[in-house]
């Protein structure tokens, strides 16, 4: 092995002298450029970390001249942008439903905001088009389980149905065959006669209009047109919520449903939930 | 320089130890103020360990890797803020052994879902995700509503998460077991003692099928929970500012 | 010292020993089997049984009948180097390779197309992700540091192996540590920690492993013949002692019972998380930086046959890399709630750190000065270069990233994993590719590489995968970052979560077919190194530097 540093040709440097498995090394000084970009960002560090909170010390850490905290400013942003906002908010607040949705500034806002919301509130369930899912209903068509009035509507969205606020939209349909109501035979029959309502070439057996009229017609109406204040789906008009072949009502009726759709007071604000119900309104059924 | 490095060349131990040094460093100043700088973790009102189911379903979660595209920490960012609520607080997942955080979001922020969607929907969502939205790229999970949830140690796993600082009492140890059961149950005979132990806890069955206590009641129960514990009326900004 | 001309003994002191300790383990593992409650834990028992039991036989075999002497064959300079070791490691390396991209790539079209699930808990993304990780990190990367290390300071050192039984010993333990955590996740244990998955016994059993390793690296660097310490040995030995640092404290738990897999980590929380990403941007640092930095210190100069450019630069960025890598963990965790303060340290450290990781692309770079010509014709040098060419950027990219202003942006998003795969395709991989396509001929003794063609064919379709891969991921995770804070004129969100999922469906495709492309340059690679191994007839002595003493 040489000791010697032995001098390079190519490179015009001499090595270390030191050499191991045929590898030998250059005593190349470091490079300038890399050396004073490695200085710039030290230098650069040392000027963030007196403007910046950085170093930690026995009680506290040093907070930076400029006192900055991340959480502050979020803070300030977002109060930024409520207050950028806050004459809609303010006025969408104050008015009505109605007028917010006949004033074409208020209403503007209203929808961005609710479309903005919907989507990543509501849409898991009633789909990024509001088109609804199996148990999830439409909101773009006219058929309302619990009304379709602006009103109304808000009124949903702020409780929920069955869910945990205190004046949730509440309406159990019972369980007909765990309630021990109707006998198998009988349910069977009633899905039948369901599916009469809204398709009349179907027969159904004698007798089962009566136990309709007993049984079902308390919600969903003598003639099974629904009713909105139970939240009972009109079972005429050919739109499902679960579906219409034979073993889904059968299911339906022996066990019924509850659906659940979550009370959004708690997680959504005032204005919100307003530019929510205009712009549900607004998909096309509202009434 | 090359010939006062030679001392770290000629001697395997020196290097050793001249490493050492250098790589503890770093670690040593950053992590350690964070157990003794009192800012650290925020002063908020709500806070409690988790439940034996809850934990038990956190469990669950660990163990199908749901961190791998979901976070649970909304960062104090505006957009993240009034997409996912409240950022994140420190003292939000002060009894998480381990945290949560997560590192890559292929699906949404769950810090805080708890409460934003029914059972039903999660049970759906669980088992077939592409039935009630169209568009995810989330696994099915339907073996969670088969597999009988295993809960014969959860004793132990109180008892760990005690061993580690999370302050559960010495009945919530005890009555771990019973404590799981009561929670999906609230006719059970064992419901007002667990309602004693966690006041503010979800009570009901969670998979829908009340003969059983499947893995999908415990992980339907902890997310039913996550982030809906601190009361964020009651939290001071100003005092807890760091 | 070992006698020069003397071939290797084994002594039966050491033997007995450790297969008595073998013989424990096996005890401890009938206990777990008898007592646990659960079959993913018995199951691992079982393989524990197995593998110890098998280990005690082959070890009461090593120099059975000879008097203890173990077969070798001495170097031209009379050197019995442990070879043995190392060519089990190649190939398990080339394996455990092509496994890890494989899973990579299946988890690519399951982001893809779900259905890829198939629903079922031990093959869904969640559990694959791990799979995937680990197999690449320290099943292949691992496999590729440990026996590059073998053969790096033996021949540095011009010595033999410290130990006869122990390098087998982290080789075996190392592949069972594998098969333990790979198996586990699929089953379901885990900790959650990224890159520290592996539950508390598997933890135990590589804190085992790997302080052996420690032990039989320094063993080798106290008793090498040359009077300095080669500048890879440094980054060998750092990688070696930091991450045993870092896996000890990070993996820190309570186990539930001592027959269960469960356990609590014993931090929580914030510092939890901060711990972890100390160990994780660390793992980083250490295994897939300083570890690899030794593998290039090594074969860059030896192929390309020319001096290492400067040896101050070695010191000083060897000592600042070292010293910067810890600090810079928080660039993980930015607008969380980590204190503000901590997260300033680990920006401000991440861009200092910008300059002693090029020092590392400087050095091998300008190694090549004077023989840049031979990257036309070797292949092998050119995946050499490429790598570090990979390196320089994925070490531009990530102090930009630890930005907290542009880590607001790519933090969460795919931005982040198109910067891990330019780093772990075009740093680790290539240079670990070009050190099996050294190290497999001159293990088997052969004239060269059974074709060069194969290699360059190797080079340009993984190549053109890596392009696909990262710029599929710049594209998704830019976008993804610019969607998710996208406001409308009214100051709304402008695109809800699931539109974003959508919208990365095309990038996800194409990010899988960049990996398909690489796994197939990968399986070129394992072809050509087996007719290297089978190239019969044309073996030939490995020249070898004679010591002038
Ligand atoms: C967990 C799922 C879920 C989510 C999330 C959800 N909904 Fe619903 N929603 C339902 C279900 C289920 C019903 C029907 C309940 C029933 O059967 O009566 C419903 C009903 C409604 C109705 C009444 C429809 C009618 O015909 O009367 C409106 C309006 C509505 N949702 C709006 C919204 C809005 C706005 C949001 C978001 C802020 C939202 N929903 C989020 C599940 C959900
Ligand atoms: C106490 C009120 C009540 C009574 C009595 C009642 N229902 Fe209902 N019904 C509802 C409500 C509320 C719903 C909405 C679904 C849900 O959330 O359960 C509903 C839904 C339905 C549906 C599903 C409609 C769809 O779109 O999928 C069918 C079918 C139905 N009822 C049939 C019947 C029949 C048949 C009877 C009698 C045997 C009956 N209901 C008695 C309240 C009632
Ligand atoms: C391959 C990635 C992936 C995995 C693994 C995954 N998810 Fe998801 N998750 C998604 C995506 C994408 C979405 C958004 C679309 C949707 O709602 O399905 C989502 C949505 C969700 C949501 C709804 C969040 C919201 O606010 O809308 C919940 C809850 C959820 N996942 C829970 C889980 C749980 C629990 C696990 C593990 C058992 C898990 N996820 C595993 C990708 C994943
Ligand atoms: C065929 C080659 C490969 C393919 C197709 C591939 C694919 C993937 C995919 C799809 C992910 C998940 C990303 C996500 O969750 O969105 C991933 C993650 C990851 N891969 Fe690979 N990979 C490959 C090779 C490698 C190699 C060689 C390494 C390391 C040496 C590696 C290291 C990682 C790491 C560290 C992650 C986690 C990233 C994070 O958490 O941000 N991969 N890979
Ligand atoms: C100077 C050097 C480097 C710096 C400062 C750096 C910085 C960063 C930053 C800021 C992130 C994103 C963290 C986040 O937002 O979650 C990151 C992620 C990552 N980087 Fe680097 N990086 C560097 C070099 C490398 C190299 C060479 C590799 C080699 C493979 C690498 C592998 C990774 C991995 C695996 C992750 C993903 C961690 C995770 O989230 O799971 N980095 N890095
Ligand atoms: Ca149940
Ligand atoms: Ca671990
Ligand atoms: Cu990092």
């Amino acid at each position: 092995m040489s000791t010697e540093p032995e001098y390079d040709e190519v490179t015009k440097t001499y090595t270390t002298g030191h050499e191991w498995d045929g590898i030998k090394e250059l005593n190349t000084p470091l490079p300038r450029w890399w050396l004073w970009t490695l200085y710039a960002t030290i230098i650069w560090s040392i000027g963030y970390w007196i403007v910046m909170p950085a170093w930690p010390l026995i009680n506290d850490h040093t907070r930076g001249v400029l006192g900055y905290s991340q959480r502050d400013t979020v803070n300030a942003e977002l109060a930024a942008a409520k207050n950028a906002r806050l004459i809609f908010s303010e006025k969408l607040l104050n008015a009505d439903l109605e007028t917010i949705e006949n004033t074409p500034e208020l209403l503007e806002f209203a929808m961005a905001g609710g479309k903005a919301v919907f989507g990543d509130n509501c849409a898991g369930c009633h789909g990024t088009g509001a088109s609804g899912a199996k148990g999830y209903p439409n909101l773009n068509d006219d058929d309302w389980l619990w009304g379709g009035s602006l009103d109304e509507i808000h009124e949903t969205i702020t409780v929920g149905i069955r869910g945990v606020h205190d004046d949730t939209r509440l309406s159990d349909m019972p369980a007909f065959l765990t309630d021990d109501m109707l006998d198998k035979d009988q349910i069977k029959n009633m899905a039948d006669y369901v599916v009469s309502l809204s398709d009349n070439t179907h027969t159904v057996p004698e007798g089962t209009y009566e136990v309709f009229q007993e049984n079902c017609a308390a919600c969903h109406g003598e003639n099974a047109k629904g009713n909105k204040d139970f939240g009972a789906p009109n079972l005429t008009d050919g739109i499902w919520l679960y579906g219409a072949d034979k073993e889904t009502l059968i299911s339906t009726i022996s066990y019924s449903r509850k659906g659940v759709m979550p009370a959004w007071a708690d997680r959504l604000d005032p204005a919100t939930i307003k530019s929510l119900a205009v712009f549900i309104h607004s998909l096309g059924g509202g009434k | 320089m090359s010939f006062k490095h030679a001392i770290f060349e000629k001697n395997p131990l020196i290097l050793l130890v001249g490493i050492l040094i250098m790589v503890a460093i770093g670690g040593l100043v950053e992590i350690a103020p964070l157990f003794y700088l009192e800012s650290t973790i925020e002063k908020v009102k709500g806070m409690r360990p988790y439940t034996p189911l809850e934990l038990a379903g956190r469990n669950i979660y660990i163990r199908e890797g749901c961190y791998n595209c979901h976070s649970q920490m909304i960062r104090s960012t505006r957009d993240e803020v009034e997409r996912y609520g409240h950022y994140s607080l420190a003292a939000e997942s002060m009894y998480d052994h381990p945290f949560q955080w997560g590192s890559k979001r292929t699906g949404p922020d769950l810090a805080r879902v708890g409460n934003k969607y029914s059972d039903e929907w999660h049970r759906e969502h669980m088992t077939t995700p592409r039935t009630i939205v169209p568009e995810s790229v989330m696994p099915g999970y339907p073996f969670l509503a088969e597999n009988d949830l295993k809960f014969t140690h959860i004793s132990a796993e109180l008892k760990a998460n005690f061993m580690v600082g999370v302050p559960y009492s010495e009945d919530q140890i005890k009555y771990a077991e019973t404590d799981l059961k009561a929670q999906l149950d609230e006719d059970s005979d064992d419901f007002d003692a667990f309602e004693e132990r966690y006041p503010t806890a979800q009570v009901r069955d969670f998979d829908g099928n009340p003969d059983k206590i499947s893995e999908l009641d415990a992980l339907i129960a902890y997310m039913q929970m996550l982030g809906t514990l601190v009361d964020f009326s009651l939290y001071n900004e100003k005092e807890n500012n760091r | 010292m070992t006698n020069l001309s003397s071939p290797p003994t084994v002594s039966g002191l050491a033997k007995g020993l450790t297969s008595f300790c073998l013989g424990i383990g096996i005890l401890l593992a009938l206990f777990i089997v008898a007592k646990t409650t659960s079959s993913p834990m018995a199951f691992h028992g079982y393989i524990l049984i197995i593998a110890f039991t098998l280990g005690i036989v082959a070890i009461l075999n090593m120099g059975f009948g000879n008097d203890g002497k173990i077969k070798a064959e001495a170097s031209p300079a009379g050197i019995f180097y442990n070879d043995g070791v190392v060519k089990a490691g190649v190939i398990a390396a080339a394996f455990w390779g092509v496994v890890g991209f494989l899973v990579g790539d299946i988890i690519a079209w399951q982001l893809a197309f779900p259905a890829l699930n198939f629903d079922l808990p031990w093959t869904n993304f969640g559990r694959m992700r791990p799979l995937h990780t680990s197999a690449v990190i320290f099943a292949f990367g691992g496999n590729v540091l440990i026996t590059t290390s073998f053969y790096v300071v033996q021949r540095t050192g011009k010595t033999r192996l410290f130990g006869e039984i122990a390098p087998w010993f982290v080789f075996w333990g190392y592949q069972l540590f594998i098969v333990l955590a790979a198996t586990g996740y699929l089953l379901g244990i885990t900790q959650s920690k990224e890159y520290a998955e592996p539950e508390w016994y598997v933890d135990i059993w590589l804190t085992i492993v790997w302080v052996t390793y420690l032990l039989v690296f320094l063993g080798t660097l106290w008793k090498r013949r040359e009077p300095h310490i080669y500048v890879a040995n440094w980054f060998y030995l750092a990688f070696i002692v930091t991450v045993a640092m870092l896996h000890l404290v990070n993996n820190m738990a309570v186990p539930i019972s001592f027959v269960e897999p469960k356990s609590y980590t014993l931090f929580s929380g914030v510092q939890d998380a901060l711990t972890q990403w100390w160990y994780g941007h660390n793992a980083v640092g250490f295994f897939l930086t300083a570890g690899f930095l030794g593998i290039m210190y090594y074969f860059v100069p030896k192929r390309a046959d020319r001096p290492v450019y400067s040896y101050r630069l070695s010191i000083v960025h060897f000592w600042s890399l070292i010293f910067l890598y810890i600090w810079a963990g928080p660039h993980h965790l930015h607008y969380t709630a980590l204190p503000d303060w901590t997260q300033t340290l680990g920006m401000t450290f991440s861009i200092i750190l910008w300059m002693p990781s090029w020092g590392g692309m400087v050095n091998g770079l300008m190694t090549l000065s004077g023989a840049w010509d031979k990257l036309r014709t070797d292949p092998v040098l050119k995946m050499l270069v490429v790598s570090l060419a990979f390196y320089g950027m994925s070490t531009f990219e990530g102090p930009l990233m630890a930005i907290k202003a542009v880590n607001s942006l790519s933090h969460y998003t795919d931005w982040t994993v198109g910067h891990v795969h330019s780093g772990a395709l075009g740093w680790v991989a290539y240079v670990s590719f070009g050190a099996l396509y050294c190290l497999f001929p001159w293990l088997w003794k052969r004239e060269g590489l059974y074709s060069l063609k194969l290699v360059n064919m190797h080079f340009w379709i993984s190549t053109i995968g890596i392009v696909l891969y990262i710029c599929a991921m710049w594209v998704s995770g830019i976008m993804q970052g610019l969607m998710w804070r996208a406001y409308d004129s009214l100051g709304f969100l402008e695109y809800s979560f699931v539109e974003t999922v959508e919208a990365m469906h095309p990038y996800y495709i194409i990010r899988a077919t960049g990996g398909l492309l690489f796994v197939i340059g990968s399986l070129i690679m394992v072809y050509n190194l087996w007719k290297t191994v089978r190239g019969k007839g044309d073996a030939i002595p490995l020249t070898q530097a004679v010591p002038a003493e």
